[in-house]
């Protein structure tokens, strides 16, 4: 049999298409959810860098959250995802899918980026926003999120876009953990006759089509929040 | 004892190793237009936003409403309300509509309360204290409509309700700095602080907002302004502070301050400027 033959009996006859479909699922899940832990988590530890530290609580969560950035930015990603889910979560006592796990060391690793992105977003806001909401006499962090935030975002979409593009191809690490995503899926139907050629370029394909769906996404928003504001 | 509405005693002010405000005392009285002239760098803006405290003071002393606002230790947000201020830059929301603009603090301050008073009636309730529920006066939507409704109103006074869904970006700076000064209005606030509210328009836009100003004037608001406006400030104000190096370094009302100078550096200033 050709190895083109080997393929589709694989995928379609013996029903490799599902563990494919299932393999997706988990990557866009873990992905999609990391992403967004990593925005509201990451928003809080930015609004923490840039608050006034006139008292002794921001010093100390200043201190914390450059611990927290330090350790994620400094460590590889699977480094993150194997201390999870074999020392972690095991020392806690807590029980949990490796899927679960995935998704939480995805957002927490996230959390540390998108919060530098995110104070470069604050910074960008004019200052005079917060000035006239605080004079108004709205407190801190409703004027953060009513007025700063709202126009934050608006200035870092591309490059949040970016970050979820890298999130999607990161995810290919978590069969370290054991979870079967879309890598471990099409490796999967590659295993079973030793034939990788054709797997693994259809691999590509299908990364190559989420990235350029979400790239496309992320410039429809762009243009909509652009039209607005006017 | 006269009407004050605010005292400011011995106010200092540093930045670092730098001493921009080196003690000053004002009484402001209820109704009272203060203009505030002096060179650049002196520390007229900076004196301003003490006022309602966007800059702490270093030491000394600013009563508002019995308060020493201050005192870091007072919830500066609940004064702030009764404390207009305007920018030169404007300052407008640019991702709120006009009338979002307006309504913003008004409904979410207000919402605020009932809330809390919601909180504390469901915990009397709990513990079935029936005499500490209070009946709520309003509703979410009330509100709202009020806020609305009013903010329209101030729309109409400058004749811009038809800006009213359009954001910020589409509007004339005279048309901004209209819209941020009824903006501090809708708080109905006792004092209103203006900070060169000029200085960043077109020469053509300046008369339509100094002539709101001037209306404000006239219904009896207290204000103080920071200006470069030498007309403007003899025109409106009932007195003239003249800052020099963080101090006030003379007063008096316009005729006294412009046309009979005591000090030489008001003297040369106001060569300089007229
Ligand atoms: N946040 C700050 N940090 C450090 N220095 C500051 C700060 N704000 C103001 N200053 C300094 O304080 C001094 C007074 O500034 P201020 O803005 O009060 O002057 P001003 O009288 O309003 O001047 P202008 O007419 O140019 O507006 C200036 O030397 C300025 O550089
Ligand atoms: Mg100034």
């Amino acid at each position: 049999m050709s190895s083109w033959n080997l393929f589709y009996e694989r995928f379609i006859t013996k029903g490799g298409y599902e563990t494919v479909l299932s393999g997706l699922l988990a990557t866009v899940e873990i992905a999609v959810l990391g992403l967004a832990i990593g925005i509201l988590l990451g928003t809080v530890i930015a609004v923490v860098k840039v608050m006034p530290k006139y008292n002794t609580l921001p010093k100390v969560l200043n201190v914390i959250c450059d611990i927290y950035v330090a350790f994620f930015r400094g460590t590889p990603m699977v480094v993150q995802l194997l201390i999870g889910y074999y020392v972690l979560f095991p020392a806690l006592g807590i029980m949990m899918d490796a899927i679960v796990v995935a998704t939480l060391i995805f957002g927490l690793n996230s959390a540390a980026y998108v919060s530098e992105i995110m104070r470069a977003g604050i910074q960008s806001v004019d200052p005079g926003q917060l000035e006239a909401a605080r004079a108004l006499g709205l407190p801190y962090k409703t004027a953060m999120l009513r007025i700063v935030i709202p126009q934050s975002i608006k200035n870092i979409l591309p490059t949040l876009g970016n970050e979820f593009i890298v999130l999607i191809k990161d995810t290919s690490i978590v069969s370290f953990i054991a979870v079967v995503d879309l890598t471990k899926a099409f490796r999967m139907i590659g295993d079973a006759n030793y034939e990788y050629v054709i797997p693994y370029l259809f691999l590509a394909a299908v990364y190559l089509v989420i990235v350029f769906a979400i790239t496309m996404g992320i410039r429809a928003m762009e243009r909509r929040l652009k039209k607005s504001e006017r | 004892m006269k009407d004050n509405i605010i005292s400011v005693k011995s106010l200092c002010k540093d930045f670092g190793d730098i001493k921009v405000l080196k003690g000053i005392d004002i009484d402001i009285e209820n109704g009272e237009k203060i203009a505030v002239i002096g060179p650049s760098g002196c520390g007229k803006s900076t004196f301003l936003r003490c006022l309602n405290c966007m800059e702490d003071p270093t030491s000394g002393s600013i009563m508002f409403n019995g308060v020493d606002i201050a005192d870091t230790s007072v919830d500066i947000n609940i004064h702030r309300e009764h404390i207009g201020m305007v920018f030169q830059q404007f300052n407008l929301f640019n991702n709120k509509t006009v009338i979002e603009n307006i309504m913003l603090a008004p409904v979410l301050l207000r919402t605020k309360k009932l809330k809390k008073q919601k909180r504390k009636n469901f915990f009397a309730k709990l513990f079935r204290k029936y005499d500490k529920i209070v009946e709520l006066e309003t509703t979410e939507d009330e509100i709202k409509n009020e806020a609305r409704e009013r903010a329209y109103e101030l729309l109409r006074r400058i004749g811009l309700e038809d800006k009213a869904d359009v954001y910020p970006s589409t509007l004339s700076g005279g048309q901004k700095q209209r819209i941020a000064i009824v903006r501090a209005l809708a708080m109905n606030p006792k004092v209103m602080l203006f900070d060169e509210p000029t200085s960043a328009l077109d020469p053509e836009m300046v008369g339509e907002v100094l002539d709101l100003i001037k209306q404000l004037a006239d219904e009896g608001m207290t204000m103080v302004i920071v200006t470069h406006e030498m007309g403007f400030a003899r025109e409106v104000a009932d007195r003239v502070l003249f800052m020099a190096d963080g101090v006030i370094a003379e007063e008096g009302t316009p005729a006294e301050l412009f046309d009979n100078p005591k000090g030489e550096r008001t003297r040369q200033f106001l060569k300089a400027v007229l």
